[in-house]
Protein backbone atom coordinates (compact mmCIF):
# COMPACT_ATOMS: atom_id res chain seq x y z
CA UNK A 1 0.00 0.00 0.00
CA UNK A 2 1.27 3.37 -0.99
CA UNK A 3 0.19 6.84 0.13
CA UNK A 4 1.47 9.89 -1.69
CA UNK A 5 1.05 13.60 -0.99
CA UNK A 6 -2.00 13.21 1.25
CA UNK A 7 -3.62 16.54 2.14
CA UNK A 8 -6.69 17.01 4.27
CA UNK A 9 -8.35 20.05 5.74
CA UNK A 10 -11.07 19.51 8.37
CA UNK A 11 -12.91 22.62 9.37
CA UNK A 12 -10.19 25.25 9.63
CA UNK A 13 -7.45 22.82 10.61
CA UNK A 14 -5.02 21.24 8.15
CA UNK A 15 -4.77 17.65 9.37
CA UNK A 16 -2.42 16.28 6.71
CA UNK A 17 0.00 18.36 4.73
CA UNK A 18 1.81 16.08 2.34
CA UNK A 19 1.90 12.68 4.02
CA UNK A 20 3.80 9.87 2.25
CA UNK A 21 3.56 6.32 3.58
CA UNK A 22 4.64 2.92 2.31
CA UNK A 23 3.00 -0.02 3.96
CA UNK A 24 4.69 -3.30 3.07
CA UNK A 25 2.60 -6.38 2.33
CA UNK A 26 2.51 -9.03 5.03
CA UNK A 27 4.04 -6.82 7.72
CA UNK A 28 2.70 -5.07 10.79
CA UNK A 29 3.01 -1.31 10.37
CA UNK A 30 2.29 0.94 13.32
CA UNK A 31 1.23 4.57 13.09
CA UNK A 32 1.89 6.57 16.24
CA UNK A 33 1.48 10.20 17.06
CA UNK A 34 0.03 12.63 19.55
CA UNK A 35 -3.70 12.54 20.28
CA UNK A 36 -5.67 14.44 17.68
CA UNK A 37 -2.92 14.38 15.05
CA UNK A 38 -5.17 12.53 12.62
CA UNK A 39 -4.44 8.83 13.01
CA UNK A 40 -8.10 7.82 12.89
CA UNK A 41 -8.59 10.19 9.99
CA UNK A 42 -5.69 8.50 8.19
CA UNK A 43 -7.31 5.07 8.60
CA UNK A 44 -10.59 6.48 7.30
CA UNK A 45 -8.77 7.72 4.21
CA UNK A 46 -7.09 4.37 3.67
CA UNK A 47 -10.44 2.58 3.64
CA UNK A 48 -12.27 5.16 1.55
CA UNK A 49 -14.64 6.28 4.34
CA UNK A 50 -13.48 9.82 3.77
CA UNK A 51 -11.90 11.29 0.69
CA UNK A 52 -8.75 13.40 1.12
CA UNK A 53 -8.52 16.84 -0.45
CA UNK A 54 -5.48 15.81 -2.44
CA UNK A 55 -3.10 12.90 -2.82
CA UNK A 56 -3.36 9.27 -3.80
CA UNK A 57 -3.79 6.04 -1.85
CA UNK A 58 -3.00 2.83 -3.68
CA UNK A 59 -3.85 -0.64 -2.45
CA UNK A 60 -2.56 -3.34 -4.78
CA UNK A 61 -2.18 -0.66 -7.44
CA UNK A 62 -5.84 0.47 -7.12
CA UNK A 63 -6.42 4.10 -6.20
CA UNK A 64 -8.86 4.06 -3.28
CA UNK A 65 -9.69 7.75 -3.62
CA UNK A 66 -11.22 7.20 -7.07
CA UNK A 67 -13.16 3.97 -6.47
CA UNK A 68 -16.91 3.79 -6.97
CA UNK A 69 -19.06 2.72 -4.03
CA UNK A 70 -19.50 -0.70 -5.58
CA UNK A 71 -15.75 -1.20 -6.03
CA UNK A 72 -15.10 0.07 -2.52
CA UNK A 73 -17.52 -2.49 -1.11
CA UNK A 74 -15.77 -5.26 -3.03
CA UNK A 75 -12.44 -4.10 -1.64
CA UNK A 76 -13.81 -3.85 1.90
CA UNK A 77 -14.93 -7.45 1.86
CA UNK A 78 -11.23 -8.24 2.13
CA UNK A 79 -10.50 -5.62 4.81
CA UNK A 80 -10.99 -5.88 8.54
CA UNK A 81 -11.41 -2.65 10.47
CA UNK A 82 -11.37 -2.19 14.23
CA UNK A 83 -13.11 1.06 15.15
CA UNK A 84 -11.65 3.23 17.89
CA UNK A 85 -15.00 3.13 19.71
CA UNK A 86 -15.70 -0.53 18.79
CA UNK A 87 -18.97 0.39 16.99
CA UNK A 88 -20.75 -2.86 17.85
CA UNK A 89 -24.34 -3.20 16.68
CA UNK A 90 -26.23 -2.62 19.92
CA UNK A 91 -29.36 -4.46 18.74
CA UNK A 92 -27.53 -7.78 18.55
CA UNK A 93 -25.75 -10.04 21.00
CA UNK A 94 -22.03 -10.81 20.86
CA UNK A 95 -22.49 -13.88 18.70
CA UNK A 96 -24.61 -12.10 16.09
CA UNK A 97 -22.23 -9.13 16.05
CA UNK A 98 -19.31 -11.36 15.18
CA UNK A 99 -21.39 -13.43 12.76
CA UNK A 100 -22.77 -10.34 11.01
CA UNK A 101 -20.21 -10.13 8.14
CA UNK A 102 -20.55 -13.88 7.50
CA UNK A 103 -24.33 -13.79 7.37
CA UNK A 104 -24.36 -10.75 5.10
CA UNK A 105 -21.99 -12.02 2.45
CA UNK A 106 -21.85 -15.81 2.55
CA UNK A 107 -24.54 -18.45 2.53
CA UNK A 108 -23.13 -20.85 5.08
CA UNK A 109 -24.87 -23.57 7.06
CA UNK A 110 -25.64 -22.50 10.61
CA UNK A 111 -23.25 -25.08 12.02
CA UNK A 112 -20.26 -23.69 10.13
CA UNK A 113 -21.08 -20.11 11.10
CA UNK A 114 -21.24 -21.28 14.70
CA UNK A 115 -17.85 -22.95 14.46
CA UNK A 116 -16.13 -19.96 12.86
CA UNK A 117 -17.64 -17.46 15.30
CA UNK A 118 -16.83 -19.53 18.37
CA UNK A 119 -13.26 -20.05 17.16
CA UNK A 120 -12.71 -16.31 16.78
CA UNK A 121 -14.36 -15.58 20.11
CA UNK A 122 -12.15 -18.21 21.75
CA UNK A 123 -9.12 -16.45 20.28
CA UNK A 124 -10.07 -13.23 22.09
CA UNK A 125 -11.12 -15.09 25.23
CA UNK A 126 -14.84 -14.32 25.01
CA UNK A 127 -16.42 -17.58 23.87
CA UNK A 128 -18.34 -17.65 27.15
CA UNK A 129 -19.78 -14.18 26.47
CA UNK A 130 -21.38 -15.15 23.16
CA UNK A 131 -24.88 -14.79 24.57
CA UNK A 132 -24.45 -11.35 26.13
CA UNK A 133 -25.93 -8.27 24.49
CA UNK A 134 -23.43 -5.74 23.13
CA UNK A 135 -24.62 -3.22 25.74
CA UNK A 136 -23.79 -5.61 28.59
CA UNK A 137 -20.05 -5.60 27.86
CA UNK A 138 -17.25 -3.64 29.45
CA UNK A 139 -15.07 -1.40 27.28
CA UNK A 140 -12.25 -3.92 27.09
CA UNK A 141 -14.67 -6.73 26.20
CA UNK A 142 -16.17 -4.57 23.45
CA UNK A 143 -12.70 -4.03 22.01
CA UNK A 144 -12.14 -7.77 21.83
CA UNK A 145 -15.56 -8.52 20.34
CA UNK A 146 -14.93 -5.83 17.73
CA UNK A 147 -11.54 -7.42 17.09
CA UNK A 148 -13.13 -10.84 16.59
CA UNK A 149 -15.61 -9.25 14.16
CA UNK A 150 -12.80 -7.52 12.25
CA UNK A 151 -10.98 -10.79 11.63
CA UNK A 152 -13.99 -13.05 11.12
CA UNK A 153 -13.57 -13.31 7.35
CA UNK A 154 -9.79 -13.75 7.41
CA UNK A 155 -9.14 -10.48 5.56
CA UNK A 156 -5.95 -9.69 3.68
CA UNK A 157 -5.63 -6.28 5.29
CA UNK A 158 -6.56 -5.40 8.85
CA UNK A 159 -6.61 -1.90 10.32
CA UNK A 160 -6.61 -1.65 14.08
CA UNK A 161 -7.52 1.70 15.63
CA UNK A 162 -6.12 1.48 19.17
CA UNK A 163 -6.67 -2.23 19.82
CA UNK A 164 -4.98 -2.15 23.24
CA UNK A 165 -7.23 0.38 24.94
CA UNK A 166 -8.87 -0.99 28.08
CA UNK A 167 -7.12 -4.38 27.98
CA UNK A 168 -5.63 -5.93 31.11
CA UNK A 169 -2.07 -7.30 30.81
CA UNK A 170 -3.28 -10.85 30.12
CA UNK A 171 -5.73 -9.82 27.41
CA UNK A 172 -3.11 -7.45 25.99
CA UNK A 173 -0.63 -10.32 25.65
CA UNK A 174 -3.29 -12.46 24.03
CA UNK A 175 -4.22 -9.74 21.53
CA UNK A 176 -0.58 -9.03 20.71
CA UNK A 177 -0.01 -12.71 20.06
CA UNK A 178 -3.16 -12.82 17.92
CA UNK A 179 -2.05 -9.90 15.76
CA UNK A 180 1.39 -11.45 15.32
CA UNK A 181 -0.03 -14.90 14.55
CA UNK A 182 -2.40 -13.54 11.92
CA UNK A 183 0.58 -12.00 10.25
CA UNK A 184 2.94 -14.91 10.50
CA UNK A 185 0.50 -17.63 9.52
CA UNK A 186 -1.87 -15.95 7.08
CA UNK A 187 0.43 -13.27 5.71
CA UNK A 188 -2.05 -10.52 6.58
CA UNK A 189 -0.99 -6.92 6.16
CA UNK A 190 -1.73 -5.02 9.35
CA UNK A 191 -1.89 -1.33 10.14
CA UNK A 192 -1.92 -0.54 13.80
CA UNK A 193 -2.66 2.73 15.56
CA UNK A 194 -1.62 2.69 19.19
CA UNK A 195 -0.10 4.78 21.93
CA UNK A 196 1.65 2.07 23.96
CA UNK A 197 5.18 1.98 22.59
CA UNK A 198 6.16 -1.12 24.57
CA UNK A 199 3.27 -3.06 23.02
CA UNK A 200 3.91 -1.65 19.57
CA UNK A 201 7.59 -2.57 19.80
CA UNK A 202 6.60 -6.19 20.36
CA UNK A 203 4.47 -6.60 17.22
CA UNK A 204 5.34 -3.92 14.70
CA UNK A 205 7.90 -4.36 11.94
CA UNK A 206 7.77 -0.73 11.04
CA UNK A 207 6.66 2.41 12.86
CA UNK A 208 5.60 5.74 11.41
CA UNK A 209 5.49 8.77 13.67
CA UNK A 210 2.91 11.32 12.61
CA UNK A 211 2.95 14.85 14.01
CA UNK A 212 1.93 18.27 12.82
CA UNK A 213 0.41 16.92 9.59
CA UNK A 214 3.58 15.19 8.43
CA UNK A 215 5.49 11.96 8.92
CA UNK A 216 8.35 13.09 11.15
CA UNK A 217 10.11 9.77 11.60
CA UNK A 218 9.85 6.16 10.53
CA UNK A 219 11.74 2.92 10.85
CA UNK A 220 11.80 -0.29 12.86
CA UNK A 221 10.69 0.29 16.47
CA UNK A 222 14.13 -0.20 18.04
CA UNK A 223 15.79 2.20 15.62
CA UNK A 224 13.05 4.75 16.21
CA UNK A 225 13.48 4.64 19.97
CA UNK A 226 17.20 5.35 19.66
CA UNK A 227 16.62 7.97 16.97
CA UNK A 228 18.23 11.26 18.02
CA UNK A 229 15.74 13.58 16.28
CA UNK A 230 13.92 15.98 18.62
CA UNK A 231 10.51 14.67 17.45
CA UNK A 232 11.09 11.07 18.46
CA UNK A 233 13.01 11.95 21.61
CA UNK A 234 10.23 14.16 22.83
CA UNK A 235 7.38 11.83 21.84
CA UNK A 236 8.83 8.67 23.35
CA UNK A 237 10.25 10.57 26.35
CA UNK A 238 6.78 11.97 26.99
CA UNK A 239 7.99 15.54 27.48
CA UNK A 240 5.55 18.42 27.21
CA UNK A 241 7.97 20.83 25.55
CA UNK A 242 9.43 20.28 22.12
CA UNK A 243 8.42 20.32 18.48
CA UNK A 244 5.41 18.03 19.08
CA UNK A 245 2.69 20.25 20.56
CA UNK A 246 0.89 18.92 23.64
CA UNK A 247 -1.63 21.77 23.49
CA UNK A 248 -4.27 21.97 20.80
CA UNK A 249 -3.47 25.23 18.91
CA UNK A 250 -4.72 28.02 21.15
CA UNK A 251 -4.52 31.69 21.99
CA UNK A 252 -1.99 32.91 24.47
CA UNK A 253 -2.77 31.28 27.84
CA UNK A 254 -2.50 34.50 29.87
CA UNK A 255 -4.75 36.35 27.45
CA UNK A 256 -7.27 33.49 27.59
CA UNK A 257 -7.36 33.72 31.38
CA UNK A 258 -8.05 37.45 31.15
CA UNK A 259 -4.59 38.86 31.92
CA UNK A 260 -3.16 41.36 29.51
CA UNK A 261 -0.73 39.66 27.14
CA UNK A 262 1.96 42.22 28.07
CA UNK A 263 1.57 41.74 31.83
CA UNK A 264 5.08 41.60 33.29
CA UNK A 265 4.49 38.25 35.07
CA UNK A 266 3.02 36.59 31.94
CA UNK A 267 5.68 35.67 29.41
CA UNK A 268 4.51 36.35 25.88
CA UNK A 269 3.65 33.53 23.51
CA UNK A 270 6.71 34.27 21.41
CA UNK A 271 9.01 34.07 24.44
CA UNK A 272 7.51 30.75 25.56
CA UNK A 273 7.77 29.38 22.04
CA UNK A 274 11.41 30.43 21.84
CA UNK A 275 12.15 28.79 25.19
CA UNK A 276 10.49 25.60 24.05
CA UNK A 277 12.45 25.44 20.81
CA UNK A 278 15.81 26.08 22.43
CA UNK A 279 15.11 23.40 25.02
CA UNK A 280 14.20 20.94 22.30
CA UNK A 281 17.28 21.76 20.29
CA UNK A 282 19.66 21.25 23.22
CA UNK A 283 21.11 17.77 23.44
CA UNK A 284 19.65 15.82 26.35
CA UNK A 285 21.89 15.64 29.42
CA UNK B 1 -37.88 46.27 6.70
CA UNK B 2 -40.10 44.93 3.93
CA UNK B 3 -37.01 44.12 1.86
CA UNK B 4 -35.71 42.15 4.81
CA UNK B 5 -39.04 40.36 5.14
CA UNK B 6 -39.06 39.55 1.44
CA UNK B 7 -35.52 38.21 1.63
CA UNK B 8 -36.53 36.09 4.62
CA UNK B 9 -39.49 34.64 2.77
CA UNK B 10 -37.40 33.88 -0.31
CA UNK B 11 -34.74 32.22 1.83
CA UNK B 12 -37.42 30.21 3.61
CA UNK B 13 -38.91 28.98 0.33
CA UNK B 14 -35.45 28.12 -1.03
CA UNK B 15 -34.69 26.25 2.17
CA UNK B 16 -37.95 24.31 1.94
CA UNK B 17 -37.34 23.39 -1.70
CA UNK B 18 -33.81 22.25 -0.85
CA UNK B 19 -35.21 20.03 1.90
CA UNK B 20 -37.78 18.52 -0.44
CA UNK B 21 -35.03 17.90 -2.98
CA UNK B 22 -32.82 16.21 -0.39
CA UNK B 23 -35.70 13.94 0.66
CA UNK B 24 -36.35 13.14 -2.99
CA UNK B 25 -32.74 12.17 -3.60
CA UNK B 26 -32.78 10.02 -0.49
CA UNK B 27 -35.97 8.35 -1.72
CA UNK B 28 -34.21 7.51 -4.99
CA UNK B 29 -31.33 5.99 -3.02
CA UNK B 30 -33.77 3.86 -1.06
CA UNK B 31 -35.57 2.75 -4.22
CA UNK B 32 -32.23 1.86 -5.80
CA UNK B 33 -31.37 -0.20 -2.73
CA UNK B 34 -34.73 -2.03 -2.66
CA UNK B 35 -33.52 -5.10 -4.61
CA UNK B 36 -30.57 -5.47 -2.26
CA UNK B 37 -32.81 -4.96 0.75
CA UNK B 38 -35.06 -7.86 -0.32
CA UNK B 39 -32.22 -10.09 0.85
CA UNK B 40 -32.78 -8.63 4.30
CA UNK B 41 -36.51 -9.43 4.26
CA UNK B 42 -36.23 -10.67 7.85
CA UNK B 43 -35.15 -7.19 8.85
CA UNK B 44 -38.23 -5.80 7.09
CA UNK B 45 -40.51 -8.22 8.95
CA UNK B 46 -38.84 -7.25 12.24
CA UNK B 47 -39.43 -3.59 11.45
CA UNK B 48 -43.10 -4.18 10.57
CA UNK B 49 -43.40 -5.75 14.00
CA UNK B 50 -41.63 -2.82 15.68
CA UNK B 51 -43.39 0.00 13.87
CA UNK B 52 -46.74 -1.68 13.30
CA UNK B 53 -47.54 -4.10 16.09
CA UNK B 54 -45.95 -1.94 18.76
CA UNK B 55 -48.13 1.03 17.69
CA UNK B 56 -51.34 -0.97 18.07
CA UNK B 57 -52.15 0.06 21.63
CA UNK B 58 -51.98 3.80 20.99
CA UNK B 59 -53.84 3.46 17.68
CA UNK B 60 -56.63 1.39 19.23
CA UNK B 61 -57.05 3.63 22.26
CA UNK B 62 -57.10 6.79 20.18
CA UNK B 63 -59.43 5.23 17.59
CA UNK B 64 -61.91 4.34 20.31
CA UNK B 65 -61.91 7.83 21.82
CA UNK B 66 -62.11 9.62 18.47
CA UNK B 67 -65.07 7.39 17.54
CA UNK B 68 -66.84 8.12 20.81
CA UNK B 69 -66.32 11.88 20.42
CA UNK B 70 -67.54 11.73 16.81
CA UNK B 71 -70.59 9.81 17.99
CA UNK B 72 -71.45 12.49 20.55
CA UNK B 73 -70.75 15.52 18.37
CA UNK B 74 -72.43 14.24 15.20
CA UNK B 75 -75.43 12.94 17.16
CA UNK B 76 -75.93 16.47 18.42
CA UNK B 77 -75.54 18.02 14.95
CA UNK B 78 -77.79 15.41 13.30
CA UNK B 79 -80.46 15.79 15.96
CA UNK B 80 -80.87 19.45 14.89
CA UNK B 81 -82.05 18.18 11.50
CA UNK B 82 -83.80 15.18 12.94
CA UNK B 83 -81.45 12.86 11.11
CA UNK B 84 -79.81 10.88 13.91
CA UNK B 85 -80.50 7.69 11.96
CA UNK B 86 -77.63 8.68 9.65
CA UNK B 87 -75.12 8.62 12.53
CA UNK B 88 -73.44 5.38 11.37
CA UNK B 89 -73.09 6.68 7.84
CA UNK B 90 -71.64 10.03 8.79
CA UNK B 91 -69.21 8.60 11.35
CA UNK B 92 -67.91 5.90 9.06
CA UNK B 93 -67.55 8.26 6.08
CA UNK B 94 -65.55 10.76 8.11
CA UNK B 95 -63.36 7.98 9.43
CA UNK B 96 -62.73 6.16 6.16
CA UNK B 97 -62.19 9.21 4.02
CA UNK B 98 -60.42 11.55 6.36
CA UNK B 99 -59.88 11.01 10.04
CA UNK B 100 -58.68 7.41 9.88
CA UNK B 101 -55.71 7.99 7.56
CA UNK B 102 -54.81 11.45 8.89
CA UNK B 103 -55.02 10.86 12.63
CA UNK B 104 -53.30 7.48 12.28
CA UNK B 105 -50.49 9.12 10.31
CA UNK B 106 -50.02 11.81 12.95
CA UNK B 107 -49.99 9.22 15.73
CA UNK B 108 -47.69 7.01 13.67
CA UNK B 109 -45.24 9.90 13.26
CA UNK B 110 -45.24 10.46 17.00
CA UNK B 111 -45.03 6.81 18.02
CA UNK B 112 -43.01 5.04 15.30
CA UNK B 113 -41.42 7.91 13.35
CA UNK B 114 -39.64 9.34 16.36
CA UNK B 115 -38.27 5.97 17.41
CA UNK B 116 -37.01 5.29 13.88
CA UNK B 117 -35.24 8.67 13.81
CA UNK B 118 -33.73 8.29 17.27
CA UNK B 119 -32.61 4.73 16.56
CA UNK B 120 -30.90 5.52 13.26
CA UNK B 121 -29.51 8.78 14.68
CA UNK B 122 -27.88 6.89 17.53
CA UNK B 123 -26.52 4.32 15.10
CA UNK B 124 -24.95 7.22 13.22
CA UNK B 125 -23.58 8.81 16.39
CA UNK B 126 -22.01 5.55 17.60
CA UNK B 127 -20.42 4.74 14.21
CA UNK B 128 -22.63 1.68 13.70
CA UNK B 129 -23.55 2.86 10.20
CA UNK B 130 -19.87 3.43 9.41
CA UNK B 131 -19.12 -0.05 10.77
CA UNK B 132 -21.70 -1.54 8.37
CA UNK B 133 -20.13 0.31 5.47
CA UNK B 134 -16.74 -1.08 6.48
CA UNK B 135 -18.23 -4.58 6.46
CA UNK B 136 -19.41 -3.89 2.92
CA UNK B 137 -23.07 -3.79 4.00
CA UNK B 138 -25.02 -0.88 2.56
CA UNK B 139 -26.82 0.83 5.47
CA UNK B 140 -29.42 2.19 3.05
CA UNK B 141 -30.34 -1.35 2.08
CA UNK B 142 -29.99 -2.83 5.56
CA UNK B 143 -31.27 -0.02 7.80
CA UNK B 144 -33.18 2.57 5.76
CA UNK B 145 -35.11 0.51 3.20
CA UNK B 146 -36.62 -2.05 5.64
CA UNK B 147 -37.97 0.75 7.84
CA UNK B 148 -39.35 2.58 4.83
CA UNK B 149 -41.11 -0.56 3.58
CA UNK B 150 -42.38 -1.29 7.08
CA UNK B 151 -43.96 2.17 7.21
CA UNK B 152 -45.76 1.59 3.91
CA UNK B 153 -47.08 -1.80 5.03
CA UNK B 154 -47.96 -0.88 8.60
CA UNK B 155 -49.74 2.45 8.02
CA UNK B 156 -52.79 1.17 6.05
CA UNK B 157 -53.24 -1.72 8.46
CA UNK B 158 -53.08 0.61 11.43
CA UNK B 159 -55.54 2.96 9.75
CA UNK B 160 -57.99 0.05 9.30
CA UNK B 161 -57.69 -0.84 12.97
CA UNK B 162 -58.22 2.82 13.86
CA UNK B 163 -61.37 2.96 11.71
CA UNK B 164 -62.76 -0.25 13.19
CA UNK B 165 -62.25 0.95 16.75
CA UNK B 166 -63.65 4.37 15.81
CA UNK B 167 -66.89 2.87 14.49
CA UNK B 168 -67.09 0.66 17.55
CA UNK B 169 -66.72 3.76 19.72
CA UNK B 170 -69.46 5.61 17.83
CA UNK B 171 -71.70 2.55 18.11
CA UNK B 172 -71.04 2.45 21.83
CA UNK B 173 -72.11 6.07 22.25
CA UNK B 174 -74.93 6.16 19.67
CA UNK B 175 -76.59 2.77 20.22
CA UNK B 176 -75.66 1.60 23.70
CA UNK B 177 -75.76 4.99 25.40
CA UNK B 178 -78.01 7.37 23.42
CA UNK B 179 -80.42 4.64 22.37
CA UNK B 180 -80.28 4.64 18.56
CA UNK B 181 -81.61 1.54 16.85
CA UNK B 182 -78.86 -0.99 16.23
CA UNK B 183 -80.26 -2.14 12.86
CA UNK B 184 -80.65 1.40 11.53
CA UNK B 185 -77.09 2.27 12.54
CA UNK B 186 -75.59 -0.64 10.55
CA UNK B 187 -77.96 -0.76 7.55
CA UNK B 188 -77.67 2.96 6.85
CA UNK B 189 -73.91 2.63 7.02
CA UNK B 190 -73.60 -0.38 4.74
CA UNK B 191 -75.98 1.03 2.14
CA UNK B 192 -74.24 4.38 1.72
CA UNK B 193 -70.55 3.59 2.17
CA UNK B 194 -68.93 2.54 -1.10
CA UNK B 195 -65.95 0.21 -0.96
CA UNK B 196 -64.17 1.76 -3.93
CA UNK B 197 -64.71 5.47 -3.54
CA UNK B 198 -64.65 5.60 0.26
CA UNK B 199 -62.69 2.72 1.71
CA UNK B 200 -60.06 2.23 -0.99
CA UNK B 201 -59.41 5.94 -1.37
CA UNK B 202 -58.74 6.08 2.34
CA UNK B 203 -56.35 3.16 2.01
CA UNK B 204 -54.46 4.95 -0.77
CA UNK B 205 -54.14 7.96 1.45
CA UNK B 206 -52.72 5.94 4.30
CA UNK B 207 -50.24 4.20 1.99
CA UNK B 208 -49.01 7.63 0.87
CA UNK B 209 -48.87 8.91 4.45
CA UNK B 210 -46.98 5.81 5.57
CA UNK B 211 -44.40 6.33 2.83
CA UNK B 212 -43.99 10.02 3.62
CA UNK B 213 -43.73 9.63 7.41
CA UNK B 214 -41.29 6.71 7.13
CA UNK B 215 -39.19 8.56 4.54
CA UNK B 216 -38.94 11.66 6.72
CA UNK B 217 -38.16 9.62 9.84
CA UNK B 218 -35.45 7.57 8.13
CA UNK B 219 -33.94 10.61 6.39
CA UNK B 220 -33.80 12.66 9.58
CA UNK B 221 -32.12 9.81 11.45
CA UNK B 222 -29.71 9.07 8.65
CA UNK B 223 -28.53 12.65 8.23
CA UNK B 224 -28.55 13.65 11.90
CA UNK B 225 -25.59 15.47 13.44
CA UNK B 226 -23.76 12.78 15.44
CA UNK B 227 -24.41 14.37 18.85
CA UNK B 228 -27.08 14.12 21.57
CA UNK B 229 -28.40 17.51 20.52
CA UNK B 230 -28.38 16.44 16.87
CA UNK B 231 -30.52 13.38 17.62
CA UNK B 232 -32.91 15.47 19.72
CA UNK B 233 -33.39 18.02 16.93
CA UNK B 234 -33.80 15.31 14.31
CA UNK B 235 -36.53 13.62 16.36
CA UNK B 236 -38.40 16.89 16.73
CA UNK B 237 -38.07 17.62 13.02
CA UNK B 238 -39.53 14.21 12.19
CA UNK B 239 -42.76 15.06 14.03
CA UNK B 240 -42.97 18.63 12.74
CA UNK B 241 -42.22 17.83 9.09
CA UNK B 242 -44.39 14.70 9.08
CA UNK B 243 -47.39 16.57 10.45
CA UNK B 244 -47.09 19.43 7.97
CA UNK B 245 -46.48 17.19 4.96
CA UNK B 246 -49.24 14.72 5.88
CA UNK B 247 -51.83 17.48 6.13
CA UNK B 248 -50.61 19.13 2.92
CA UNK B 249 -50.68 15.87 0.97
CA UNK B 250 -54.07 15.12 2.47
CA UNK B 251 -55.46 18.29 0.94
CA UNK B 252 -53.97 17.54 -2.47
CA UNK B 253 -55.12 13.93 -2.48
CA UNK B 254 -58.61 14.82 -1.29
CA UNK B 255 -58.91 17.36 -4.09
CA UNK B 256 -57.93 14.76 -6.68
CA UNK B 257 -59.68 11.70 -5.26
CA UNK B 258 -63.09 13.30 -4.54
N1 LIG C 1 -15.68 16.52 11.73
C1 LIG C 1 -14.58 17.21 12.05
N2 LIG C 1 -14.52 18.53 11.79
C2 LIG C 1 -13.41 19.24 12.09
N3 LIG C 1 -12.33 18.72 12.66
C3 LIG C 1 -12.32 17.41 12.94
C4 LIG C 1 -13.46 16.58 12.65
N4 LIG C 1 -13.17 15.33 13.03
C5 LIG C 1 -11.93 15.37 13.54
N5 LIG C 1 -11.41 16.61 13.50
C6 LIG C 1 -10.08 17.03 13.95
O1 LIG C 1 -9.18 16.22 13.28
C7 LIG C 1 -8.07 15.95 14.10
C8 LIG C 1 -7.71 14.50 13.98
O2 LIG C 1 -8.69 13.68 14.51
P1 LIG C 1 -8.44 12.11 14.68
O3 LIG C 1 -9.67 11.52 15.26
O4 LIG C 1 -7.98 11.56 13.39
O5 LIG C 1 -7.26 12.09 15.75
P2 LIG C 1 -6.46 10.84 16.31
O6 LIG C 1 -5.05 11.01 15.90
O7 LIG C 1 -7.13 9.57 15.96
O8 LIG C 1 -6.52 11.11 17.87
P3 LIG C 1 -6.65 10.04 19.08
O9 LIG C 1 -5.30 9.48 19.29
O10 LIG C 1 -7.07 10.90 20.25
O11 LIG C 1 -7.69 9.04 18.69
C9 LIG C 1 -8.44 16.41 15.49
O12 LIG C 1 -7.64 17.53 15.79
C10 LIG C 1 -9.88 16.80 15.43
O13 LIG C 1 -10.07 17.99 16.15
MG1 LIG D 1 -8.16 8.17 16.93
Amino acid sequence: MQVRGLRTVLGRKTIFDGVDLDIPRGKVTAVMGPSGCGKTTLLRHLTGQRRPDAGSIRIDGMDVTGLSRQALFELRERIGYLFQNSALLTDYDVFENVAFPLRQHLRLPEEIIRNIVLTKLEAVGLRGAAGLMASELSGGMMRRVALARAIIRDPMLILYDEPFVGLDPIALNQVLRLIRTLNDTLGVTSILVAHEFSAVARVADLVYLLAGGKIVAHGPPQALRDDPSPWTRQFFGGEADGPVPFQYPARDYAADLGFAADHPSAPSAAARQAAATTRAAEPRA
Amino acid sequence: MSAQLRRGIVAGIADGLARIGAHGLFLLQILAALPASLRHYRETVRQIWFTGAMSLVIIMTCGLFVGMVLGLQLYYVLSIFGGTAALGTVVSLSLYRELGPVVTALLFAGRAGTSITAEIGLMRATDQLAAMEMMAVDPIAYVAAPRFLAGIVAMPLLACVFNALGIFGAHLVGVSWLGLDNGTFWSNMTSSVDVWTDVINGVWKSVAFGAVVALIAVFQGYTTAPTSEGVAYATTRTVVFSSIVVLAIDFVMTAFLM
